[in-house]
């Protein structure tokens, strides 16, 4: 496994290059992924060969560009395993795809005293888009709380879940703790009351296996640059009968089939949710990633990043006043932690030295450093490309910047 | 506080700065030095670690107080992280004891050629960034004064 995964590193050019004179042991996967050559290439393509807008021209550039990007929606509906392509929406992240089912589905289904349920490990963008609604209209917003391992307990959810609660809306994977979170078992529990479910993957997706049929969740959403595709695109799962009920979220070009100035009548799925000229070579090039993912094997891959985060964790727990934070049973490749005495930004600008890129940060999910009662945690989140070496890099730089910092 | 007016003028510290920073080939050794130099700041008095003495826009929590003496610029600030510590320790050597009008036009070149490129660039994302804007405007207030 170890020199197919050394093959993979080699498709990575950025990886190649030298930060502050040595070469970059890259541990930041969790913020953002590098990128293979596969899918650069899959960008500069359509620019150099593909470019013409979709959807519209008569001409064969764009009918080529348009099945590209209609491939890429295809590659989707097969990566998560949607039933339809009718399901597959093309956002610019799960930021974006969060605040279209909080402005579209929940504000035109939920009315004040309606509960939406989240988890105390939820990152910003599963937070804010249900507070601003909270302002809006009035629901209620209720937080799972997480134990000292970091994990949710499903009990507690049964508990909590009642004929209030519209929404379920759950990380699959935590960006700060690792944590894997048993989101079928509570997509069951929230259904038991009627509640719809949605489940944010922007950490879960290059990291394992998904299926929304199985998890049998409402929303799925997914980020593209944290699975080795491009920035600025993401895709929103949801089931095709609440999306044909849901009103659009923006308005404007692609998105209707006629417009008069006294009534405007709006495109098919998944159509009606894409207005304006769509991001057509992110697409192509999230499509590409998946591909790659695939090709790899998620399942190879979540084994081969349980063996780097087991051996980092080993290695962790071998220096003195390091105390790893989220230790739940069930985790993805993502270690973090904090030394006694040491500021994390500290760390981390000592590291940098040494060409290694750590996360230094309250990673956007300042409740769960309030749960934890620390400001920050130093964050190494693993990738396909990581291998044993940048771990041992990793402890080697630790030890000297805590010798220089105590 | 220590109302001890130093000896040197701010373009001799920087200078004695610039060179027993760049004494050091790897950068590392810099930084040692720069956190070894925060070991040794004095401590702040609690009564002076308030909202209003609080500099935002840094990652770590940093205070400033700064007090009139004779004529003079006298400062105590803190940081929680070690790498802070170390451009404070920095900054009072320049700036401590200074009159208003020298802490308000000191030239800052001197921090580019320290080398510590990213850590000593003052620009605006950065804490030593609004560090240096607190203590320059205490100077520039008291001019105007």
């Amino acid at each position: 496994m170890k020199a197919k995964f050394a093959e993979i590193r080699e498709q990575f050019p950025i990886l190649r290059q030298e930060e502050n004179g040595q070469s970059l042991v890259y541990l930041d996967n969790g913020a953002t992924s590098q990128k293979p050559e596969r899918v650069i290439k899959a960008v500069e393509d359509y620019y150099r060969w593909q470019n013409a807008n979709v959807h519209r021209g008569v001409y064969g550039l764009s009918e080529r560009a348009t099945e590209l990007y209609e491939g890429a929606r295809e590659t989707a509906r097969q990566f998560l395993n949607a039933k339809s392509t009718r399901e597959i929406v093309f956002v610019r992240g799960v930021t974006e795809a969060i605040n279209l089912v909080a402005q579209s589905w929940a504000r035109s289904n939920l009315k004040a005293g309606d509960e939406v349920i989240i988890t105390e490990m939820e990152h910003h963008s599963n937070i804010v888009p249900w507070q601003l609604l909270r302002d809006q209209i009035g629901i209620r917003l209720s937080v799972l709380r997480i134990n000292q391992k970091g994990e949710v307990c499903l009990n507690a959810l049964k508990g909590m879940v009642s004929e209030k609660t519209k929404l379920l809306a759950v990380t699959q994977m935590s960006n700060a703790l690792g944590t894997i979170n048993p989101v079928k078992e509570m997509a069951e529990i929230a259904r038991s009351v009627g509640a719809k479910v949605l489940v944010d993957g922007a950490q879960a997706t290059p990291h394992m296996q998904v299926d929304v049929q199985d998890i049998d969740c409402d929303f799925y959403a997914l980020s593209g640059h944290k699975m080795y595709g491009p920035t600025g695109i993401g895709v929103l799962y949801a089931k095709e009968e609440l999306l044909e009920a849901m009103p659009p979220y923006q308005g404007g070009g692609d998105m209707i089939y006629s417009v008069t100035f006294d009534k405007t009548e709006y495109n098919v799925l998944p159509y009606k949710f894409e207005a304006g000229t769509p991001h057509i070579e992110g697409a192509i090039g999230l499509g590409e990633a998946m591909k790659f993912l695939q090709d790899i094997g998620l399942d190879e891959i979540a084994a081969y990043e349980a063996e780097l985060l087991g051996y980092a964790t080993e290695r962790l727990k071998e220096i003195d006043g390091l105390k790893v934070i989220g230790e739940a049973d069930n985790k993805g490749g993502v270690v973090s932690f904090v030394i006694d005495g040491v500021h994390p930004h500290d760390m981390a600008t000592l590291m940098d030295q040494d060409g290694i890129a750590v996360r230094a940060s309250h990673h956007c999910a300042m409740p769960v450093m309030q749960h934890f009662n620390v400001p920050a945690t130093i964050r190494a989140s693993f990738g396909v490309y990581n291998n044993f070496a940048d771990i041992d890099r990793l402890i080697d730089s630790l030890n000297e910047a805590k010798d220089m910092l105590l | 506080m220590d109302f001890t007016v130093p000896s040197k003028s701010i373009a001799e510290v920087q200078e004695d700065l610039v060179k027993r920073f760049t004494h050091f080939a790897n950068p590392k050794d810099r930084y040692r030095y720069l956190i070894d130099m925060g070991k040794t700041l004095q401590g702040m008095d609690e009564s002076f670690q308030t909202e209003e003495n609080r500099i935002h826009g840094c990652q770590s929590q940093v205070w400033i107080h700064i007090e009139e003496n004779d004529g003079r610029l006298f400062m105590q600030a803190k940081s929680d992280a070690a790498i802070v510590s170390g451009l404070i320790a920095l900054l009072l050597r320049v700036y401590n004891g200074r009159t208003p009008e020298e802490v308000a036009t000191a030239p800052l070149e001197f921090l580019g050629k320290i080398g510590l490129l990213q850590q000593l660039s003052p620009n605006r994302s950065t804490g030593l960034y609004h560090m240096i804007k607190r203590i320059q405007s205490e100077g520039k207030k008291r001019i105007a004064a």
